[in-house]
């Protein structure tokens, strides 16, 4: 809530305000996932903006709002080395093993 | 039989009319800034504050409907009344003006209205109690939303302060009928004039100079903007009586 915690989240964005990107736990025991983002002059009022734009219709019991400046994204340019040696190691996925009935969020 | 009679013989009924009135049409107020805040994120903050308030005045105005009995259910209550007829309070008619004259609005009748929901939700009659204690939480969010702009626009630019002090001056005439030691909740003013306080300090912000109380609303005399308000809100109703879609 500081002015200093406020600048420091400047991000790429068009709008005077900083962008933030929004994480909703849809329910408990769930990993918060991320939804969208939204414009906030600091961390109080992108909760609430965050409350405002993503949790109207009850899909979540928590929130969190991250900076985007904060978000280190792997480089496009970059796609080949890091993914395609992925693709062809099919043994990697674990397709070959039956999942016990009853479990669930595999 | 006059207007005081009714009151006298049903108060549940009286205090539904003014409570349910009072969030239909600052819930209509909110309305008119859809499209038109300062960002998509308010635009969704001011409609969702709306909302709530028009859902609480669906939750009064029908119990209203049902204690008064005479047919006439909570559209009909909202959309075939003329303006003397409204128990609102004469602030939430008030016109929104920039963003920080909405949020003035919005920051003295929500500490107020948060003050006195907790009160009925507390209170003995089982009705209106219900429905009081599903709002007090929506009502608080509120408080909160507009406290909070209140510090920021007050503790921000010089522009900001101006318009803020501005919209609270325009405001504050209509504070004292809140309060009304007749058509008010008067034991509540301490507890709000101390909450009003505080966000004002921490907004760096002096109170507003008193001025002379304007009251009326709860007997149906209101200002020229609940007119033109109801004019934009009852049209379709009017030109076409029962339309639904």
């Amino acid at each position: 809530m500081s002015k200093a915690s406020s600048s420091e989240a400047v991000g790429p964005t068009n709008s005077s305000w900083p962008l933030w990107e929004v994480f909703v736990r849809a329910k408990n025991g769930l990993a918060h996932k991320h939804v969208g983002s939204v414009h906030a002059a600091d961390e109080r009022m992108a909760i609430e903006a965050a409350r405002d734009v993503y949790t109207r219709r009850m899909e979540g019991v928590s929130l969190w709002v991250v900076p985007s400046s904060a978000i280190v994204a792997s480089d496009p340019k970059e796609t080949t080395e890091l993914f395609e040696p992925a693709a062809d190691k099919v043994y990697r996925h674990p397709t070959f093993y039956t999942i016990p009935e009853g479990v669930k969020n595999i | 039989m006059t207007e005081e009679d009714v009151v006298a013989e049903n108060p549940i009924l009286h205090h539904a009319l003014r409570l349910g009135d009072d969030a239909l049409i600052l819930g209509q107020r909110l309305s008119e800034w859809c499209g038109h805040a300062p960002m998509l994120e308010l635009d969704l903050a001011l409609a969702n504050i709306g909302l709530d308030l028009i859902g609480q005045a669906t939750h009064f105005l029908n119990l209203a409907s049902e204690i008064e009995g005479k047919g006439r259910d909570a559209d009909a209550l909202a959309f075939h009344r003329d303006v003397l007829d409204f128990r609102n309070c004469l602030l939430v008619e008030q016109p929104n003006g920039d963003f920080a004259q909405t949020i003035a609005r919005q920051f003295l009748f929500s500490n107020w209205q948060e003050l006195l929901m907790r009160e009925i939700a507390a209170a003995p009659e089982p009705r209106l109690s219900a429905i009081g204690a599903k709002a007090v939480k929506e009502i608080a969010y509120h408080a909160r939303f507009a406290s909070e702009w209140v510090v920021r626009l007050g503790d921000g630019t010089d522009e900001s302060r101006a318009r803020l002090i501005a919209g609270l001056d325009w405001m504050w005439r209509f504070v004292d009928e809140l309060f009304d030691p007749k058509d008010g909740a008067p034991s509540l003013r301490a507890d709000w004039d101390a909450r009003i306080a505080r966000t004002l300090a921490e907004a760096s912000l002096e109170l507003p100079k008193p001025r002379r109380g304007i009251v009326g609303g709860r007997s149906g005399h209101h200002s020229e903007h609940l007119g033109h308000l109801l004019s934009e809100m009852q049209f379709l109703q009017r030109a076409y009586p029962g339309a639904t879609w």
